[in-house]
């Protein structure tokens, strides 16, 4: 396993790290401290800048270009939005930081609003995480009552309000524009962009959407300097930093783990993880960053023959040996997402996996948009149809069909979050698709079956 | 029966409304508060909340139908939701759906004769490194089996409920709101969603 110091996750162990007393003498607030005191917010954002900090929320936008898109008129009021959703299937990484260490986040926070001039900034949770959402409140009350966040922070005559806002059960409300919505006491419907919300955002006025993990990076940015922490990553220069890494499904030790930028997803399955979970069931495919990435199947090589291909490095091996990173990630044609993998052994059927998915989306959608509320809807039709046996061959070339006219063709991304899922599955195990079509899903696969085991008396050792 | 808040949750309304430019922007919370007291969002509810926040009912319905988490009908005592989304499903959340309905005597989407207990399907709930998993009113039970299960539905049902099992941080004393006190009387098999 990688050498390094953990930095996200280095109070998680302590006991009560949530609260301030223990988070403050592990080092919290120190940093929120001197960059009020000491430092003009262009240099924070340069620091920023200089991490090549890419945002974890999925997307993987550097925060230090997003900062940069801020142009507040006169009389306009900046604010600093705190995206903690955390509902891509797959992902709970951000949870961590909320219950563990949340004034890591409330110091991230400070800082960010002082390097961008906010005065207010909210944190939007799932409604889900009330506990989570409960954690936050107490460390905010712990925070205010100890100056650090209120109309002096630190004494520094530069007011800055932080609020928790509890969502209401909808993981559209994670996209960005969405989640202004519903802040806002709307529905979660998505907004046309442009104007991006760094024009026009929260209550009309310039703003700025992290996500948690992106946001409680930047104290350890900026007390270590953009580029000594952005040379933590493997994959510095573009992509830097650590991370919190996610992995559930058939391994031994699913968890969050943090690590470089940059590990393989064989390590991180195989030494993080501590390998499948069932000695005798091999790694069939793995669905890399949350339930919108493309999965990775580890017999296809990549093929990149070409000096100038960005993969070139790793040609000829296997997709799982490629360095978990943005721009790597997207050249093989699917996403690192929010780097939370879901491992899925030899006993697994991928149509099944498709059906599962897709009746999350078809939930989900929030309707706006024909392609994406008729799409889902069709496409969990389809499978469940050929789940039951009663599929036809030609039911695989509808799958594909129905897929490409989502893409591109939805006010926001959670119809390229369905379709690239669905056509990467059928893409790379397409002769699975096309037996079942002819003669159903065998029982054998279904993990239904071939779960109940693990949770029967005697089955696992919890 | 005309609703409305107790003095002290009165109080949280207008502390809230002190976190936003506008009143509008309160009215998720407003709707959490009055869940909270009321068991679900009853058309009284909408009615005191279009007033409270000088909105129309047709506005304050439209936010109450598009989350999940607002009910449109009464519940349960306890509302179990089972997540179902892949990483619980490839680790057994299944079984531990079928075993809820069996013991529970109802089928997701409905509530158990006794009005104790009401059953839903949940997508990902955040805690796939710990699935399976449900959540029961506010608290995550993780890592489940179906005896751990067992367990904790005893727990409820003798009103002693077990402590969450927070994967990393089960020493920590939560601070949590304290649960609706669910004063309708909740009506049997009841339906929620059309989904089975
Ligand atoms: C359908 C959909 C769901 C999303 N869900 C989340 C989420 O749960 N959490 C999150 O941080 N970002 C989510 N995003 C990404 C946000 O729109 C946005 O890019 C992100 O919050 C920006 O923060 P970052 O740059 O720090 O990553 C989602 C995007 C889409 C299209
Ligand atoms: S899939 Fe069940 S919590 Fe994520």
């Amino acid at each position: 396993m990688a050498d390094f110091k953990p930095l996200l996750s280095s109070r998680y162990d302590l006991e009560d790290s949530h609260t301030l007393a223990v988070a403050e003498k592990a080092g919290a607030y120190k940093v929120a401290r001197k960059a009020l005191m000491t430092m003009k917010p262009e240099q924070i954002r340069e620091e920023v800048k200089k991490a090549s900090l890419r945002g974890r929320g999925g997307a993987g936008f550097p925060a230090g270009v997003k900062w940069g898109f801020l142009n507040p008129q006169a009389g306009e009021d900046v604010y600093l939005v705190i995206n903690g959703d955390e509902s891509e299937p797959g992902t709970f990484k951000d949870r961590t930081i909320m219950n563990g260490d949340p004034h890591r986040l409330i110091e991230g926070m400070i800082i960010t609003c002082w390097a961008i001039g906010a005065h207010t900034a909210y944190i939007y949770v799932r409604g889900e995480l009330s506990h989570s959402i409960a954690y936050l409140d107490q460390a905010l009350e712990e925070a205010r009552a100890k100056g650090y966040v209120g109309d002096r922070p630190f004494g520094k005559p530069f007011p800055i309000h932080i609020y928790t806002h509890s969502g209401a059960g909808a993981y559209i409300c994670g996209e960005e524009t969405a989640l202004l919505n519903s802040l806002e006491g709307r529905r979660g419907e998505p907004r046309l962009k442009p104007p991006f919300p760094a024009i026009k955002g929260a209550f009309d006025q310039p703003t700025i959407v992290n996500n948690v993990e992106t946001i409680a990076s930047v104290p350890d940015i900026v007390e270590m300097g953009g580029e000594a922490w952005c040379n933590l990553s493997r994959l510095a220069p573009r992509d830097g930093g650590q991370r919190l890494y996610g992995i559930s499904g058939h391994v031994k030790k699913p968890g969050v783990y943090e690590a470089p930028v940059g590990i393989t997803m064989r390590e991180l399955i195989y030494e993080y993880g501590g390998g499948m979970l069932h000695d005798d069931r091999p790694l069939k495919g793995v669905i890399p960053g949350g339930s919108s990435t493309p999965v990775l199947r580890p017999d296809l090589t990549i093929d990149a023959k070409d000096e100038e291909h960005p993969l070139h490095a790793w040609h000829g091996q296997s997709e799982i040996d490629v360095p978990m990173g943005v721009d790597t990630y997207r050249a093989m044609g699917t996403m690192l997402g929010t780097c939370c993998a879901i491992v899925m052994d030899s006993s697994v059927n991928m149509v099944e996996v498709a059906r599962n998915l897709m009746r999350f989306y078809r939930h989900e959608s929030c309707g706006q948009c024909t392609p994406c509320r008729e799409g889902g809807a069709w496409l969990v039709d389809v499978l469940t149809e050929i789940c039951a046996g009663r599929g036809k061959v030609e039911d695989v070339h509808r799958i594909v069909d129905i897929s490409n006219n989502m893409m591109g063709n939805t006010i926001c991304a959670f119809g390229e979050g369905t379709a690239m899922p669905m056509l990467g599955l059928v893409q790379k195990y397409r002769e699975e698709f096309v037996e079942a079509a002819e003669k159903g899903v065998p029982l054998d696969v279904r993990h239904d079956a071939s779960t109940l085991e693990l949770v029967r008396p005697g089955g696992r050792a919890a | 029966m005309a609703f409305a808040l107790t003095p002290e949750r009165e109080k949280e309304v207008d502390e809230l409304l002190t976190h936003y430019p506008n009143t509008r922007a309160a009215l998720i919370p407003v709707l959490w508060i009055c869940q909270r007291q009321h068991g679900w969002i009853s058309p009284e509810v909408i009615a005191w909340v279009a007033a409270r926040l000088s909105l129309s009912t047709a506005i304050v319905k439209g936010v109450v139908t598009f989350y999940t988490m607002f009910f449109q009908e009464p519940v349960g005592e306890h509302v179990i939701w089972v997540c179902r989304t892949l990483s619980c499903d490839l680790r057994g959340a299944k079984a531990i759906q079928e075993h809820l309905e069996e013991k529970l005597g109802c089928h997701a989407g409905h509530t158990s004769k006794d009005g104790k207990f009401t059953i839903l399907k949940a997508e990902c709930l955040a805690a796939c490194g710990q699935a399976p998993m449900v959540q029961i009113d506010d608290a995550y039970y993780e890592n489940l089996t179906l005896e751990k299960l067992d367990a904790i539905i005893e727990g409820y049902r003798s009103g002693e409920p077990p402590a969450p099992a927070d994967y990393q941080l089960a020493a920590t004393t939560r601070t949590m709101p304290t649960p609706p006190a669910p004063e309708p009387e909740p009506e049997p098999e009841a339906t929620l969603e059309g989904e089975a």
